[in-house]
């Protein structure tokens, strides 16, 4: 074997992995089969299976199409008003499991970090996956109710995909500080359900953000807030209209989590095995 | 080539130890930052970790590795093996001096990691081979053969939390086995399976260094697995090297070192009524076929009899391999309170294999009867002046058998040529 090919390794205090991102990539068929891992286990012996993806946020939507549209009877602009919460519900939904997923997912990983070597990064991102398939499944819940109500999304949708996209990345970056903050301080276990119920008020969910004027630049710095407004954007005709500076605000709070995240990931990853 | 597929120099890893408190509560670093910064802001800086205590679990270790070097990593509990495996195989950093690996590294130090009860075999078998960093194609391309050496072949789409713990672990070994890296770091991974598995292990083991020339670090409590596979010994004691040298001068010394630390042992306290005080063999290790002497004294806190005073042995798989009868003909023990009974003798002529065995009592008084297990461990080498090569651990059977005989060689009703065979010596 040629000498060149041999790949040299030092191992120090305080040493950069210089190899990290390149092996990241090495391990990607990792990531795949952890990814596969979750999904295929996720509805292992349940009776009802993948419709439990469908059953919570079904409820959800004729709840809040009760209290929001109903009881506090709020405007739902140019489309019905559970297809209005459904536009928002479904942004959220992908948000709150690729969150709590990856807030998890290293120390529902306990047993491989202490064992074997591989870039950790690969666990929580493993673990956004299977956000994605219950998200895909709601997906259904939308088209079943767009045809009901005969409501045809226009060309907007294409840009459906950025704002799946932002919704993945916000969960991944709130995901990254709260997976790394829970390996050492397992009090971030129970701060995680706390943060998506506060959230899920704090973020235009039941109710289209066109009732609250006033407020839309503060409240753009949830970055759910800006996500949830363009997918209705998106699929519902352009209805609200974005506000680009709210859109930028939103976006950029979402790279301040997702870098800062990814940063005090890779500031604690070292310490993992030995703190888990 | 030439230069050494693995250095390591000055090599440490440090721990903290907190008592009292669990670890890392975030309370105690709100508390500890906030006592921190009143204490920087009143202008005194004690250590604000008072709790803490430093532990070095290595310490200032170097080595070099050379290629196809199998390396038998030895030492009691808590010597610092597995942490330094840890550190090897990246899975922690060390805290201080740096080891520098040359080749692929894949490490094993837990047999099935990863595996998912609710997946099938086959679903775990690329989980787990990905896990241990082969890539897809690679363990299609093993995959019969992985499959074949696990002897799982009917129950591939059964979910593998309905296996045997047998099955279970053969699984798991055969995709470990099947790894080709340059380095391999093995934690104690064949004290698992049963006998036949384990020697099916240890030949796959030998072939893949013998033939492929694969550099490998392995830990192991069986001194027997050490002794078979290993050209080169590093004992470790209290997380630094204190020697490192061929298999046979390793053993030997890791076996003074326990002897030296068995007989530092407190007394033992065997029920109500008796305590051991004393409980030695010499020589250690003993030769096969040599006298063992040993000792045994029980003191007795209150009047008491004893009826049935065996020693047991057991070998490494935890099988019963001989008991040693101590009762006197038709009489037992009496003991008054504050006695002490001694037994001085030997055990003639062991005719064990080389290996090592756990040697406990069986005791039975007036009062109560027990079995007690572990309490001391003896080592057997093979004999010293045997002309012959002698046979690898796993074809010796469990005891060993003298021999003595006459050959000779007849044509019709002469003979040829007598054959003297030498004396066994004793």
């Amino acid at each position: 074997m040629p000498t060149d090919e041999i790949p040299e390794l030092v191992l120090e205090a305080g040493r950069a992995n210089r190899h990290y991102w390149g092996d990241l990539w090495r391990y990607r068929e990792l990531l795949g089969f952890l990814a596969l891992r979750d999904i295929k286990v996720r509805y292992k012996q349940t009776t009802l299976g993948i419709l439990w993806a469908l059953i919570q946020p079904a409820v959800t939507l004729a709840v809040f199409t009760f209290v929001f549209g109903k009881l506090a009877s709020l405007p739902s602009g140019n489309a019905p008003y559970p297809l209005l919460v459904l536009a928002g519900l479904l942004p959220w939904q992908l948000f709150s499991a690729a969150f709590s997923n990856a807030s998890g997912s290293l120390v529902a990983n306990t047993h491989l970090i202490s064992k074997i070597y591989f870039p950790r990064l690969i666990v929580p991102l493993s673990s956004i996956a299977v956000a994605l398939i219950d998200f895909v499944v709601v997906l259904v819940l939308l088209v079943i109710l767009c045809a009901w109500w005969r409501f045809v999304p226009d060309w907007r949708i294409i840009f459906l995909p950025l704002f799946i996209f932002l919704a993945l990345l916000t969960g991944l970056g709130t995901g990254l500080w709260l997976t790394a903050l829970t390996v050492k301080y397992r009090d971030f276990r129970f701060v995680v359900p706390f943060l998506l119920q506060v959230g899920l008020f704090l973020s235009p969910v039941g109710f289209s953000s066109t009732n609250l004027p006033n407020w839309r630049l503060l409240y753009s710095l949830n970055p759910m807030a800006g996500v949830i407004d363009g997918f209705r954007w998106c699929l519902l005709h352009g209805e609200p209209t974005l506000n680009p500076a709210n859109l930028a605000i939103s976006i950029g709070m979402m790279f301040v989590l997702l870098f800062s995240g990814l940063w005090y990931f890779r500031q604690t990853e070292r310490t993992f095995a030995d703190l888990i | 080539m030439g230069q050494p597929v693995i250095s390591v120099a000055s090599l440490g890893k440090r721990y903290h130890l907190s008592h009292q408190k669990q670890q890392g509560t975030l309370r105690d670093s709100l508390m500890d930052g906030t006592r921190g910064f009143f204490k920087k802001i009143s202008g005194r800086s004690e250590s604000i970790n008072s709790g803490m205590e430093e532990f070095w679990a290595l310490r200032d270790v170097s080595f070099e590795i050379n290629q196809g070097d199998v390396v038998g990593i030895i030492g009691r509990n808590g010597a610092g093996k597995s942490t330094l495996l840890k550190v090897l195989s990246r899975i922690t950093e060390p805290t201080a001096g740096r080891a520098t690996i040359r080749g692929r590294i894949a490490s094993l130090l837990e047999v099935g990691t990863g595996f998912h009860p609710e997946l099938s075999g086959r679903e775990n078998i690329f989980l787990n081979g990905a896990i241990l960093g082969m890539s897809r194609v690679e363990i299609q391309r093993k995959f019969d053969e992985i499959v074949a050496f696990a002897e799982v072949e009917r129950f591939l789409d059964t979910q593998v939390k309905h296996y045997s713990s047998g099955m279970y672990v053969r699984l798991a070994f055969a995709v470990a086995a099947h790894l080709e890296p340059e380095i391999l770091i093995l934690d104690e991974v064949l004290a698992v399976g049963d006998a036949d598995f384990q020697r099916k292990c240890l030949r796959k083991m030998n072939d893949v260094t013998k033939k492929e020339g694969r550099t490998i670090l392995f830990v192991s409590h069986q001194l027997t697995s050490i002794q078979q596979l290993c050209n080169r010994v590093i004992l470790l004691k209290k997380g630094r090297i204190t020697h490192d040298t061929d298999t046979v001068a390793g053993l030997a010394a890791y076996q003074a070192q326990s002897s030296a630390f068995v007989d530092a042992q407190p007394a033992v306290n065997l029920g109500p009524e008796l305590t051991l005080e004393s409980f030695e063999f010499s020589p250690l290790p003993v030769r096969v076929f040599a006298d063992l002497n040993f000792v045994l004294q029980l003191s007795a806190q209150t009047d008491c009899r004893i009826h049935d005073l065996c020693l047991l042995l057991y070998n490494e798989l935890g099988q019963r391999v001989a008991i040693a009868d101590l009762r006197q003909a038709a009489q037992s023990y009496a003991l008054g309170a504050g006695q002490t009974l001694s037994l001085h003798g030997l055990l003639q002529r062991i005719s064990l294999v080389p290996g090592n065995y756990s040697v406990g009592f069986y005791l039975r008084t007036n009062t109560h009867m027990n079995d007690h297990h572990g309490l001391r461990s003896i080592t057997v080498h093979a004999a010293e002046n045997n002309q012959l090569m002698s046979y690898a651990a796993e074809h010796l059977g469990s005891v060993a058998l003298e021999p003595k005989f006459e050959v000779t060689v007849q044509n019709g009703g002469e003979i040829i040529t007598p054959i003297k065979h030498p004396e066994s010596t004793a």
